[in-house]
């Protein structure tokens, strides 16, 4: 007899010197919703990760972990063969990726490994499964599509913290998964990063700074807030064009998208660039000396006054908070 | 892309010549697309199936800007010729004049919509085999449809090696050495042509994009844009409809004597701190 393939929905979990990121167990939480609709289940792959087990907890039945020090760099040609076998291997229908810098890179070369159709920044689990419809930004954020993907395989790229983490009671098993991995004409020489900082894709909460802050040399009470705050810190364009802070933080339509669940905007006038790339965060605060500023109009809570009073005094509440909620 | 043996032979050439090469001719494709200025506002028509572009200016998708403006380094500096393409109707050609006047020395445009990722990255594989390009600079992503999915599928469609989120080029040869943004950092990796790079700010600075100036403006004209017909794909993603994020209620002002206040809405009305 023939045997019949399972068709789960494979997810792919990112991890970083082998600790599962949050955007990992959100992706598997939105797996779960999509095979609870589709009636099937999750296996999620994972790439040298420790405790992949607690993938289980989020919702996946089955992990794939692979093991390999040689590929321990990212590199998206091997990660995406990697998964392009599991999908293969599992038969699976749907792979869910998240929107982390690396996700976004191995996904189009997995979509023409797979033939299959991508979405990226999704926001929502499938209105329908059949024809499979998702919901996603586009227009950076200033608009949502409702797309159908009409392959046979599809490619979701979830949105970070649009979906959330859903603990769910399953449990699940670990199976060592060795696929071959494939040359890759792309090798990484360096990586910079800095690692007591989170980075602006992966922050819950980020703190942002405009022109209106005057130089360079005020940022340490944004620095300061992003710490209490457990914080990434960004910039507006002028900002970075100016040199006052690395091109890395520019964030908007123009620089990096901002997905938070917090976003403090300070001395920064709100203008629609810089809105465009960071209304999906779910709550706006400003601090802006002009009432008219247009961020007002995006906001959710705002300070009229001055930067270089209201920080301070907010960096002291909240530092009394912490101390009260310890 | 250029087979192997075009590169030894133009190699030979120039070694015969007694040049000293380090570099050899680069024959660089920038994939133009046709986007909204950033200023405008996104409205849609026909049932909210259709993007309204009633009023709507269009320009150069900045990332892509930022990519035709390092191509034109690379024309002045170490000799390469430098094409534009787009997929697209004949609305787009003034967009690709205007890469034509930046500098850019012909534009191919494919003569069907831009209907979704796939289907413009199989026409744009068509563009780069047909015109034997070593390297392929996109942007990371359109502001429009932000799939960032376009360079990485033509790359894999031509097996070419890719490197998105692009922040610095550099080519000697056929070597090259590119910088990528990361989550939180940048990593530098080393690699060949053939290379479809995903490009963004910082491949050059904003400072050093150019505004085309009357003889750019004039050369265009006469430079040439060839319009070919599409090779049949079928798109693999269909929108179905569009709609508005939901009017935001009024923001909730706090007095700046009252910070105590911010601090208690964030914590138990807003839930996020
Ligand atoms: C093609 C294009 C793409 C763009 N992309 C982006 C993008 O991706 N991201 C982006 O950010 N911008 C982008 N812009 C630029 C955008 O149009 C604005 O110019 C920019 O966002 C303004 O930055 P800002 O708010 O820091 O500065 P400003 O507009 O100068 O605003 C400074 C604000 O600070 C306030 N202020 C001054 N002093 C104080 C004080 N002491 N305390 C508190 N507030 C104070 C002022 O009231 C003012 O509202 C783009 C523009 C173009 C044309």
């Amino acid at each position: 007899m023939k045997k019949l393939k399972v068709m789960s929905i494979l997810v792919y979990t990112e991890s970083e010197n082998g600790k599962l990121k949050k955007a990992a167990l959100e992706v598997v939480s939105y797996a779960k919703a999509v095979a609870d609709q589709m009636g099937t289940s999750v296996t999620a792959v994972a790439v040298n990760a420790d405790n992949a087990e607690t993938l289980g907890n989020y919702g996946a039945s089955k992990v794939l972990l692979v093991k390999d020090e040689s590929i321990q760099a990212f590199n998206a040609k091997k990660y995406a063969a990697i998964l392009e076998s599991a999908a293969k291997n599992e038969g699976a229908k749907v792979v869910v990726v998240s929107a982390s810098a690396n996700s976004k890179y191995l996904a189009p070369l997995l979509a023409v490994g797979l033939g299959a159709g991508y979405v990226s920044n999704v926001v929502a689990a499938p209105s329908s499964v059949s024809p499979f419809t998702v919901k996603h930004s586009t227009f950076t954020n200033k608009a949502f599509a409702n797309t159908e993907i009409t392959t046979d395989v599809k490619i979701v790229g979830l949105s970070n913290n649009s979906f959330g983490l859903v603990e769910s009671d399953g449990s699940a098993s670990v199976e060592d998964f060795s696929p071959s991995v494939p040359e890759s004409g792309v090798t990484v020489e360096s990586v910079d990063k800095a690692t007591d900082k989170v980075s602006i894709a992966d922050a819950e909460i980020v703190v942002s700074g405009g022109r209106g802050l005057k130089g360079p040399e005020n940022w340490g009470m944004v620095e300061e807030l992003a710490e209490v705050l457990g914080a990434a810190t960004a910039c507006s364009k002028p900002v970075s064009d100016l040199g006052w802070r690395p091109h890395s933080e520019h964030v908007g339509q123009t620089g990096k998208p901002v997905a938070s669940n917090l976003y403090i905007a300070i001395g920064i006038s709100g203008a629609i660039q810089h809105l465009a790339g960071i209304n999906s965060s779910k709550v706006k605060v400003v601090i802006n000396t002009d009432p008219e500023a247009p961020f007002f109009k995006a906001a959710d809570y705002g300070v009229v006054g001055d930067a270089f009073e209201v920080v301070p005094k907010l960096i002291e509440k909240l530092k009394a908070f912490k101390a009260a909620n310890a | 892309m250029h087979s192997k043996i075009q590169i030894i032979i133009f190699i030979f050439v120039h070694k015969k010549k007694t040049f000293k090469v380090n570099h050899f001719y680069m024959k660089i494709l920038v994939c133009i697309s046709h986007v909204p200025d950033t200023t405008s506002k996104i409205n849609f028509t026909d049932n909210d199936t259709k993007f309204d572009t009633n009023g709507v200016q269009y320009v150069i998708n900045p990332n892509d800007e930022f990519g035709l403006t390092r191509a034109m380094w690379f024309k002045e500096k170490q000799g390469a010729s430098v094409d534009v393409v787009n997929v697209g109707g004949p609305e787009t050609e003034p967009t690709l004049r205007k890469a034509l006047a930046i500098g850019a020395d012909s534009a191919i445009r494919v003569n069907t919509p831009a209907t979704d990722g796939y289907a413009v990255a199989k026409q744009l594989a068509k563009v780069v085999n047909d015109g034997g390009y070593d390297l392929v600079i996109a942007g990371r992503e359109s502001i429009d449809y932000n799939g960032n999915m376009v360079p990485g599928m033509l790359a894999a469609m031509i097996d070419a090696n890719f490197v998105t989120n692009c922040i610095s080029l550099e080519v000697d040869g056929t070597s090259a050495k590119a910088t990528r943004e990361i989550d939180g950092g940048k990593e530098t990796v080393s690699t060949s042509l053939p290379l479809v790079i995903g490009g963004q700010k910082g491949l050059v600075e904003e400072s050093d994009l150019r505004i085309p100036n009357m003889r750019g403006i004039m050369m265009a004209r006469k430079k040439p844009l060839s319009v070919v017909e599409p090779t049949e794909t079928n798109a693999e993603t269909n929108v179905v409809s569009f709609e508005k994020p939901a009017p935001k209620g009024a923001v909730k002002l706090v007095d700046a004597d009252n910070i105590d206040e911010l601090v208690s809405l964030l914590h138990n009305e807003a839930k996020v701190i």
